[in-house]
C-alpha cells in the first residue's frame, strides 16, 4: 500500500488561515490502513484544527467527508454537491488523491494534509516499512523475493557493501541489510548460484527515467 | 599489459606493490594536495585520491589527481557511484584519461548519512560492480555503457575494493569473485587489523584461484592513538579491530602511542607478506601521509622498483 | 475565574475504575462532583477521537482509568490505552492545550479510595491550571463555570 503521515498541525493551519469554510477529505484506501487519512483521522484532524483555530481567534468551519477512493474520478465526483459550499479543500489522501481533486475542481484551492511516504508493508501493528520503489522491471525473482532497490540504502544490485554488519545496514542497526536477507533466502531456497550472476546496470526508463509513467490497457480504455 | 599504468607494470613484474592515499582538501587549496604528495614521492607506486570520502565534499578526485600527476606522482583516481550517474562518470573517466590518469578504483561510496550533506540524494544509478563492467567495456570494447562507440578508449587499470571483515562472511569471497568477473584488475582491501580473519578469507580466495586472476593489495592503517583504535573498533561500519590491538595501544603512554601504531602497522605488513596471494600493500595513513615513508622503509619495501 | 469549577471527563473501565467508583460511593468516600464518568468496556476501547472531542467540547481535564498493570481483563488493553494517552498528549501539544490536562490512571476494582483520590487530585490539578483554552474560547473568560451544561 501507499503509506503516509500527517503533516504538523502548524503547517496545515498556515494553509487554512485565509479561508472560512474548508472541506477535509479522507480516503478509504491505503491511508485508512496506515492510519493516516481515513475517516477517523479526518475526525481527529478536524477537531484538532478547530481547537487550534479557536485558540487563535480564527473560526474556520471544517466539514468532513471521506471518499471510497480519492485517486479515482468516479468517487471524487461525489464531492460536487459539497464543493460550492467551501472555499478550499484539504485532502488527507496520498499525493494521487490530492492531485485528482485539483484536477477535478479547477477553481478550488486544495492542500495536502499528509506527507506521502512510500510503498510498503505492515511489519507489525503500527509499523510500516518500505518494500517497493516501483522500478517498473521487477527483479524479485532473482533476489529471493527481497528487493535490493527499495531495501538497500545504496541500491546495490550485486551484493552487500562493506558496511553490512550482523545483518544490519551501515546506516543504522534498525535497518536490515537487504543483501543479508537476500542471501538467507537464496540459501533457504537452495539458489545460492543466483548470487554469482552479475546483474547488469539497470535500465531506469521503466522506473521513471523516461519521464512520467502511464499504463494504457487497450482492452479497458475508453 | 592492458594499460600503461605504472601500478600494473610493478605488479606484472612480480614486485610487491605499495600504494597509499591522499584525501583532497575541503577547499580550493591545491598546495595542500601538493604538500601531501611530497610525503609520498618515491615512496609508493600509486596514490589513491579519494572521491568525497566519508560523504564529505572535498576537492574533486579528478582535480586532485591531476595536481598529483603534475608533481610527478601516479594518481589512482577513485570514483564512487553515490554522487553521479553513468553519464557523469563516463565523462569523468574519459576526462581523467585525457589528462594522463590511467589507474582507477571503483567504489559505491559511504552513505550520505555519514557526511556533511545528509540531505543530498544518493544517486546509485549503477553499483560498484556495474561501474567496473562499464570501465572495462569502455576500455576493451571501446563502447560507452549505452552501447555507442567511444573514440580513443580510456585504457584504465581497473581497481575495486573488498572488505573481508563485513558480513555475511560467506558472501565476501563470492562478491570478490563477482568484481573480478566484472573486470577488476586489482583489489585493495579494507584495513586489516584482524590478520587471522584475513588469512581465512585469503585461503578461500586462493582456493578459488582468484589471486591468479587479479592482484590483491592488502590494506593497512597505522593507528594514531588509543582513541583512534577505539573509534575504529566501535564506530566504523565494516571495520574489525581486535581487542588485543586496543589493549596494546593502551599499554603504552600517550606520547608513545603513535609510534606503537606505526610498529603494529609494520608488523602487520611483515605478517601479510607471508600470506599467499598478497600482491602488495595499500597504506591508508589518514591525514598522516608523513608517516608512510617510515612504514614503507621499516617494512623493507624501499627503494621502490623502477619499471 | 475565581469560582472556576473545572469540567473533568473520566473514561472508566468497567472491570476496575467503574466498579471502584461504585465502591467509593458505597464506602461514602467523597470525591469532587466535577468528574463526569463515562463507562467503557475496557480502557483500550477509548479512542483518540473520544479524548480529543471531549476537549473540543470544552472539558478542562480528561483521564482514562484502567486496570492495574498486568491485570487487564482483556490481557493488555490498559497498556494500549496508556500508549494512546501518550500519543494524544503529543497531539494536544500541537494544538496548544497543556498535556497535563490528559492523564492515564490505573486502579483495581476494590480500590474505592484510589478512585476518590484520583478524582480529587485531577480536579485540584486542573483547578490550578485554570480553564482549558478551548473552554475559554467557547464561552468567554467570565463564563467558564457555566460550561457544565454544554457537555
Amino acid at each position: 500500500m501507499i503509506t503516509a503521515e500527517r503533516k504538523p498541525l502548524e503547517e496545515l493551519i498556515e494553509y487554512l488561515k485565509p479561508f472560512k469554510r474548508v472541506l477535509l477529505v479522507g480516503c478509504n484506501e491505503c491511508v485508512t490502513v496506515c492510519a493516516a487519512g481515513g475517516r477517523k483521522e479526518v475526525g481527529l484532524l478536524a477537531s484538532g484544527l478547530h481547537m487550534a483555530m479557536l485558540k487563535s481567534g480564527t473560526n474556520v468551519e471544517i466539514r468532513e467527508h471521506t471518499l471510497e477512493r480519492q485517486c479515482d474520478p468516479e468517487y471524487v465526483n461525489e464531492l460536487v454537491s459539497m464543493i460550492d459550499g467551501v472555499d478550499a479543500v484539504m485532502s488527507m489522501a496520498c499525493g494521487c488523491g490530492v492531485q485528482e481533486i485539483a484536477r477535478r475542481f479547477k477553481d478550488k484551492p486544495v492542500f495536502p494534509a499528509v506527507n506521502t511516504k512510500f510503498m510498503g508493508a505492515s511489519e507489525r501493528q503500527g509499523v510500516w516499512s518500505e518494500r517497493c520503489q516501483g522500478c517498473g522491471d521487477c527483479l524479485l525473482g532473482q533476489t529471493g523475493g527481497v528487493c535490493p532497490i527499495a531495501r538497500c540504502a545504496k541500491q546495490l544490485m550485486n551484493g552487500p557493501c562493506g558496511g553490512s554488519t550482523g545483518g544490519h545496514c551501515e546506516i543504522g542497526d534498525d535497518v536490515d541489510c537487504a543483501w543479508a536477507l537476500i542471501w538467507e533466502r537464496l540459501k533457504a531456497l537452495g539458489q545460492e548460484e543466483r548470487f554469482v550472476e552479475i546483474t547488469p546496470a539497470k535500465d531506469w526508463r521503466p522506473g521513471g527515467g523516461a519521464g512520467p509513467r502511464k499504463i494504457i490497457r487497450e482492452d479497458l480504455a475508453e | 599489459m592492458r594499460t600503461e599504468s605504472r601500478l600494473e607494470k610493478i605488479l606484472a613484474a612480480g614486485h610487491l606493490a605499495v600504494t597509499s592515499e591522499c584525501g583532497p582538501p575541503r577547499g580550493a587549496l591545491p598546495d595542500k594536495v601538493r604538500e601531501k604528495g611530497k610525503h609520498l614521492e618515491g615512496i609508493v607506486d600509486a596514490v589513491n585520491v579519494t572521491d568525497n570520502q566519508t560523504a564529505m565534499v572535498r576537492m574533486s578526485s579528478l582535480a586532485a589527481s591531476v595536481l598529483l600527476k603534475q608533481e610527478g606522482l601516479n594518481p589512482l583516481f577513485q570514483m564512487v557511484t553515490r554522487d553521479r550517474n553513468r553519464l557523469a562518470m563516463q565523462a569523468d573517466i574519459i576526462g581523467a584519461y585525457s589528462l594522463g590518469i590511467d589507474t582507477m578504483l571503483c567504489l559505491s561510496g559511504d552513505h550520505t548519512k555519514f557526511g556533511d550533506h545528509p540531505m543530498a540524494m544518493n544517486v546509485h544509478d549503477i553499483d560498484s560492480i556495474q561501474l567496473i563492467q562499464m570501465v572495462k567495456g569502455m576500455r576493451d570494447e571501446g563502447k560507452f555503457q549505452g552501447g555507442a562507440e567511444l573514440k580513443n578508449p580510456p585504457r584504465m587499470f581497473i581497481g575495486a575494493a573488498a572488505n573481508p571483515f563485513a558480513d555475511p562472511f560467506e558472501l565476501r569471497v563470492l562478491r570478490l569473485a563477482k568484481k573480478i568477473a566484472a573486470g577488476a584488475d586489482f583489489i585493495q582491501t579494507q584495513c586489516i587489523f584482524n590478520v587471522d580473519k584475513f588469512e581465512k578469507w585469503m585461503e578461500q580466495v586462493c582456493a578459488r584461484g582468484l589471486h591468479k586472476k587479479c592482484y590483491i593489495l592488502a590494506g593497512v592503517t597505522p593507528i594514531k592513538s588509543l582513541g583512534a583504535a577505539r573509534y575504529m573498533k566501535t564506530k566504523v561500519p565494516g571495520m574489525d579491530v581486535p581487542q588485543e590491538i586496543v589493549d596494546r595501544m593502551a599499554s603504552v603512554p600517550k606520547e608513545k602511542q603513535a609510534e606503537e601504531g606505526v610498529t603494529i602497522c609494520v608488523e602487520t605488513i611483515e605478517r601479510l607478506k607471508k600470506v599467499e596471494g598478497v600482491a602488495g600493500f595499500h597504506i591508508m595513513a589518514i591525514d598522516w601521509e608523513e608517516k608512510v615513508k617510515e612504514i614503507v622503509e621499516r617494512a623493507g619495501l624501499l627503494p621502490r622498483p623502477q619499471v | 475565574m475565581e469560582n472556576f469549577e473545572p469540567v473533568i471527563v473520566a473514561f472508566c473501565c468497567h472491570y476496575c475504575a467503574y466498579t471502584a467508583a461504585d465502591m467509593a460511593g458505597s464506602q461514602r468516600l467523597a470525591y469532587p462532583a466535577n468528574v463526569k464518568i463515562i463507562r467503557v468496556p475496557c480502557s483500550s476501547k477509548v479512542d483518540a477521537l473520544h479524548l480529543v472531542k471531549a476537549f473540543e467540547k470544552g472539558a478542562d481535564g480528561v483521564y482514562v482509568a484502567g486496570c492495574l498493570e498486568g491485570d487487564c481483563h482483556f490481557k493488555n488493553g490498559n497498556a494500549r490505552a496508556a500508549r494512546l494517552v501518550e500519543n494524544v498528549q503529543k497531539y494536544l501539544d500541537e494544538i496548544g492545550i497543556e498535556r497535563e490536562r490528559l492523564e492515564m490512571v490505573m486502579m483495581s476494582a476494590g480500590m474505592g479510595y484510589r478512585f476518590a483520590q484520583a478524582a480529587t487530585e485531577m480536579t485540584e490539578k486542573i483547578r490550578k491550571l485554570g480553564p482549558s483554552p478551548i473552554h475559554v474560547a467557547l464561552v468567554g473568560k467570565e463564563n467558564t463555570s457555566q460550561l457544565t451544561g454544554i457537555i
